[in-house]
């Protein structure tokens, strides 16, 4: 079980309730697939995403972001127990969705820059530390059922 | 990987408008860097990393100055970083898996002090020109 300090939770529940789901949800997949275009191998269904602005605007982009970021949500809210929160999701990553997991480290990261551009200052060290683990932590969970 | 003449014009519109703050950013990285990935303290026993620490300002302004400097020859990220290259080869050995570490940190660093900048095409180019400069880091390595 991860271990988490008093002021690691604080900085992660500080931060995650002011954040906009939809928007940075939208945001940081739309981030993913300009800044890492290999990633749209796995939306081939998601219609027009040949240019950012096509990406940015697509609604079903905005959609499936806006759904990433919300389970991302229930790590948040199970900072404790966030292996068995994933676990039926990193078997559907794996068996049917056929994500490589380095997929998920790079989201995270992107994750990250999405909160520094929208926090700015408030998005200090220590609280791109807490965040940088948690979203290390989920990506670990999401792959840790892999075969 | 290839910088297109987008990814050029964007990293030096980033350099451009960073400009003199680009040795606070070089030192708000590193603490960053410190603080997120702690593994990359191994490489600076003989600093002192509390916050606040003159080392890992004056240090930053080295990092900085480096990756100005590669923004300034972009045509030639390799020329202009050769001894730089020389240097982490022979004597620094970083492993190369703390460029990307690095990179990450930066790019949070810009995007704290410069949302606006940092949009979704401009981030691609700096992501990309980061790892260029950590690819040119280690190319002498073995």
């Amino acid at each position: 079980m991860v271990h988490w300090s008093a002021e690691e939770k604080q900085l992660i529940a500080s931060i995650w309730g002011k954040v906009n789901v939809e928007e940075c949800g939208a945001e940081a997949l739309a981030r993913l697939l300009i800044v890492y275009p290999w990633t749209q191998r796995f939306f081939s269904n998601f219609g027009n995403l040949s240019s950012p602005t096509a990406i940015i605007g697509n609604p079903k982009v905005r959609a499936h972001g806006k759904k990433v970021l919300t389970s991302f949500g229930e790590a948040v809210k199970n900072l404790d127990n966030i292996k068995g929160t994933y676990s039926k999701l990193s078997e559907l990553h794996c068996e049917k969705l056929h994500v490589d997991p380095e997929n998920f480290r790079l989201l995270g990261d992107i994750l990250v820059i999405v909160l520094a551009s929208h926090f700015g200052r408030d998005f200090t060290p220590a609280c791109q530390s807490a965040w940088q683990k948690l979203v290390s932590v989920v990506a670990h969970a999401l792959a840790r059922k892999y075969h | 990987m290839v910088l297109s003449a987008n990814d050029k014009t964007n990293v030096k519109a980033v350099f451009g408008k960073i400009g003199g703050h680009a040795e606070e950013y070089g030192g708000e990285t590193l603490e960053r860097m410190f603080a997120a990935y702690p593994q990359t303290k191994t490489y600076f026993p003989h600093f002192d990393l509390g916050k606040g620490s003159a080392q890992v300002k004056a240090h930053g302004k080295k990092v900085a100055a480096a990756l100005v400097e590669a923004a300034n020859n972009i045509d030639d990220i390799a020329g202009a970083l050769s001894k730089l290259s020389d240097l982490h080869a022979q004597k620094l050995r970083v492993d190369p898996v703390n460029f990307k570490l690095l990179g990450q940190c930066f790019l949070v660093v810009v995007a704290c002090h410069n949302p606006a900048l940092l949009t979704p095409e401009v981030h691609a180019s700096l992501d990309k020109f980061l790892c260029a400069v950590g690819t040119v880091l280690t190319a002498k390595y073995r």
